[in-house]
């Protein structure tokens, strides 16, 4: 699978919402069957009978009771870097046409 | 060469007191916190050459030195870092300030909140005087990779000072404060500091808590200080430490603390990494590690060779993780909520695809579409799961490693600090410079870079591991063995 075709990227780049100029599309195509050519040497590594790790604390769960903290800031606040505010919502695009 | 003898003498003359010892003159009237905020804002204009910084935090900090010396003439106790000026790397929010993660999406983002991290240590009256340049989002191991420019080596102007924390590592080297605060996903606080030649420390996974700092790859991500003594990075890791409500990967601290560094290196066992000593190891990094080491056994250290041989995987395995966690961390930065937004969209989408295009770099890029690859249905299993499962296999082998020595010992990086612009047009080669340090991220453990030395006028650093939680013995070590080769 070592090989990434551009529409490969092109298909990447649209999941990822990047709009990729042509000639990055061809440069990001070059690299990345280098990257994925690497990583690839991981499938030749035994590992029967070993789980996956997400995490490694070993904590779960980490519950907290259900109420408002003051953490000395207030919801507008965290709307001040918002590029487009209304009524005190984030105002964005048109989604459906 | 006149020149470059001036900045030699002056790396090595102390412009700083030990941390501990500024904050007791604080206390005690003997030094006025507004002076050392003056001193560290002097240092940085002097040396705005080597980029170390991005912005200065002038008025916030004189007002909080001025708060703190009114405090102290008052009477009132103000803490362990007293009027101790830091440099934060600038991906910590600190409030009401830019943060931009050296990348152009984020410019002129102002942090409506704070790192719990910079509260911790302004609560015992440290002051943020500045906020250091990285790689992108911490993407990068040359600091080349910031959007407003590189850092440069404080030993030779024309190299790289290491990365991502190059801003940090540079700025504690060439003193313009006393410690700064670095990230570490992949040996983003131990390389620079190999490389810069100061102290970097990487605690284990959970031991200071993240939030507040832009995210990478949360699975991996620490936060840790970079500084000038093993003293002075244990004393800001202390003030650090611990259970944060908004970092629920957060630990228990030591009830003992991290600053007791007492002891000797008599009877402990130290295991060289033999994965790590080989053919892709550059022969004059081996030799000061070599020297190193043959003082740390005279002083009483049992040096022995271990095999983890599942190592040389772990950068493929990290490859792996990281772009994946990386593609969903950065899923957040969409221009509708903060930071750049492309102003002429037509629709929603549009919006969002030109936002990033124009305001992530090429390596932020590049990860995210690598991370969007492997974690897509039908290679899921063939990468993301079998990158997570030898990640087990590498903590097996730590763990086995640490049943017969009590630390690991290793290089930070395969050689010293390259010229500016060597390696920028070839990602995977970037990426193979961090061989050294990703393992330690995969497994959550402690690790330190202590300087080992100079080859050719450049830093080389010495990597000391720990078992996961063994942070106070790592830092009581590291400094025996700083004392040992000095």
């Amino acid at each position: 699978m070592a090989q990434i075709s551009r529409d490969d990227v092109l298909k990447l780049a649209r999941l990822a919402r990047i709009d990729l100029d042509e000639s990055e599309l061809d440069k990001f195509t070059e690299e990345f069957s280098a990257i994925i050519k690497y990583v690839e040497q991981l499938q030749s590594v035994e590992v029967s009978g070993l789980e996956p790790t997400s995490q490694v604390t070993g904590l779960k769960n980490v519950m907290r009771k259900d109420e408002v903290i003051d953490y000395g800031y207030k919801g507008r606040d965290l709307l001040q870097n918002v590029p487009a505010v209304d009524n005190d919502q984030i105002k964005v695009k048109r989604m459906i046409a | 060469m006149a020149n470059l003898l001036q900045t030699l003498e002056a790396l090595e003359t102390d412009m700083w007191l030990p941390i501990a010892e500024i904050a007791r003159k604080v206390q005690s009237g003997e030094l006025k916190a507004a002076d050392l905020v003056e001193k560290s804002l002097a240092a940085i204009a002097d040396n705005g050459e080597y980029h170390a910084v991005l912005a200065t935090l002038e008025t916030r900090a004189r007002s909080r030195a001025r708060q703190i010396d009114s405090d102290i003439a008052g009477g009132k106790e103000v803490g362990a870092l007293a009027g101790v000026p830091f440099i934060a790397k600038d991906n910590f929010l600190v409030f009401g300030t830019e943060t931009t993660a050296a990348s152009n999406i984020l410019k002129g983002f102002e942090a409506p909140y704070q790192a719990t991290a910079i509260n911790r240590l302004e609560a015992q009256g440290a002051i943020c005087v500045a906020k250091a340049n990285l790689d992108a989002f911490a993407h990068g191991t040359t600091t080349e990779n910031s959007d407003f420019g590189p850092t440069k080596n404080p030993y030779d102007i024309e190299r790289i000072p290491g990365g991502s924390s190059g801003g940090s590592a540079a700025a504690v080297v060439l003193q313009l404060a006393p410690f700064a605060l670095g990230s570490d996903t992949g040996g983003s606080i131990r390389q620079p500091a190999s490389m810069s030649g100061c102290v970097g420390l990487k605690p284990s996974y959970g031991l200071v808590s993240r939030s507040g700092v832009v995210a990478m790859a949360s699975s991996l991500d620490t936060v840790g200080p970079l500084a000038r003594t093993v003293e002075d990075a244990a004393l800001v890791l202390d003030v650090m430490a611990g259970v944060d409500a908004l970092d629920s990967t957060t630990v228990e601290r030591n009830p003992a603390g991290y600053t007791n560094l007492e002891g000797s290196l008599q009877g402990k066992r130290i295991g060289v990494i033999e994965e790590y000593m080989g053919e892709g190891l550059q022969p004059n990094v081996k030799q000061v590690l070599e020297a190193a080491l043959d003082k740390m056994k005279a002083a009483g250290a049992v040096i022995e060779t271990v095999s983890l041989p599942s190592l040389p995987m772990a950068l493929a395995a990290y490859y792996i993780i990281c772009p994946a966690e990386v593609s969903s961390n950065l899923s957040r930065f969409d221009g509708q909520r903060y930071g750049y937004t492309y102003p002429d969209a037509k629709d929603l989408h549009e919006s969002f695809a030109k936002t990033r295009d124009i305001g992530f770099g090429k390596e932020a890029k590049r990860r995210i579409m690598i991370g969007t690859y492997v974690l897509s249905s039908g290679y899921y299993d063939a990468y993301y799961k079998q990158a997570q499962t030898v990640r087990t296999k590498i903590i097996n082998e730590f763990n086995a490693a640490f049943e017969k020595v009590d630390f690991l010992f290793g290089p930070n990086a395969p050689s010293t600090a390259f010229k500016l612009g060597e390696i920028v047009d070839d990602p995977l080669q970037l990426y193979l410079e961090d061989i050294m340090t990703v393992a330690v991220n995969l497994a959550g453990v402690p690790a330190i870079s202590v300087p080992a030395g100079l080859s050719a006028g450049l830093p080389v650093g010495m990597q000391l591991m720990a078992p996961q939680g063994y942070d106070a013995e790592l830092l009581a070590t590291a400094k025996q063995a700083k004392d040992a080769i000095a």
